[in-house]
């Protein structure tokens, strides 16, 4: 069920039966101004909700960096320090080889779609 | 005989961007495949943010050059800072247990396993690397 959603400046927010899914807006997230500003938006919403259960939606994502890698292992810390949970999901193949490459996938949960990892958090 | 060409760009955002577009409509123009244009994006994004941000510590006044040379086969990117240069051999493994959950230090990694071939230069602050077309 949906209870909310809406839109912040990188990422579109919306509340499914407890969990915040969060979806990028951006394609390619490299640059270092656009890293910085989403992963402020992403904390801010870690800050807001204490314990949070985060899905991130990679679906969008054709590119990204180990920049971004960075902000997720930190975003996942935070997250894991409050009891929350993240869950990473409908990553592309090609993204998916990055985590596979640099092993993070054993780090991060990775389902393949939004509905499974829903499905996680109960 | 292949023709390099040359980019100079600040230490900014903008100049890796700019850099960035010209080398990817080449790479394009080139008919390289989808796999080896990601490949090719993906190193160039992590060397040019290395050069700018450990080489040159984000100074605009310093600049970091970019020199390529391509063909149907092969695309050579040569991306050069300003810095003191470093010890690739040195930087740890960001796969190792006590390094996992570290926050950085996986460019050089990347760039490792979607070049085909990579090199520094002896002082480090010098990274060529190779993508073939497949």
């Amino acid at each position: 069920m949906t209870e909310a959603g809406g839109s912040q400046g990188r990422l579109a927010v919306t509340q499914k039966s407890g969990v915040h899914v969060v979806h990028f807006l951006d394609r390619k997230i490299l640059d270092e101004s656009n890293i910085v500003e989403l992963s402020d938006e992403l904390f801010d919403l870690v800050e807001k909700n204490r314990g949070i259960k985060m899905c991130l939606n990679f679906g969008n994502v054709q590119y990204l960096s180990s920049t971004v890698l960075g902000k997720l292992i930190t975003l996942n810390t935070r997250i894991n320090e409050d009891k929350g949970r993240l869950v990473l999901c409908a990553i592309r193949p090609q993204i998916l080889e990055v985590f596979k490459i640099t092993k993070l996938t054993k780090l991060f949960d990775i389902v393949d779609d939004e509905a499974t990892a829903l499905s996680h958090f109960n | 005989m292949q023709e390099w060409h040359e980019i100079i760009i600040p230490s900014t955002p903008q100049g890796r961007r700019q850099a960035e577009a010209e080398i990817m409509t080449r790479a394009q123009e080139l008919g390289f495949s989808q796999e080896a244009t990601f490949s090719i994006k993906l190193a160039l994004e992590e060397a040019v943010t290395n050069a700018i941000k450990h080489g040159n510590h984000f100074d605009k006044t310093k600049k970091v050059l970019i020199l390529y040379c391509c063909n149907h086969k092969n695309f050579t990117l040569t991306v050069r800072d300003e810095g003191e240069g470093f010890d690739p051999e040195k930087v740890p493994d960001p796969t190792a247990p006590e390094n996992i959950r570290l926050p950085y230090g996986r460019g050089i990694m990347l760039m490792n396993a979607y070049m085909d071939r990579i090199e520094f230069s002896p002082k480090g602050n010098e990274v060529t690397m190779v993508k073939e077309n497949r």
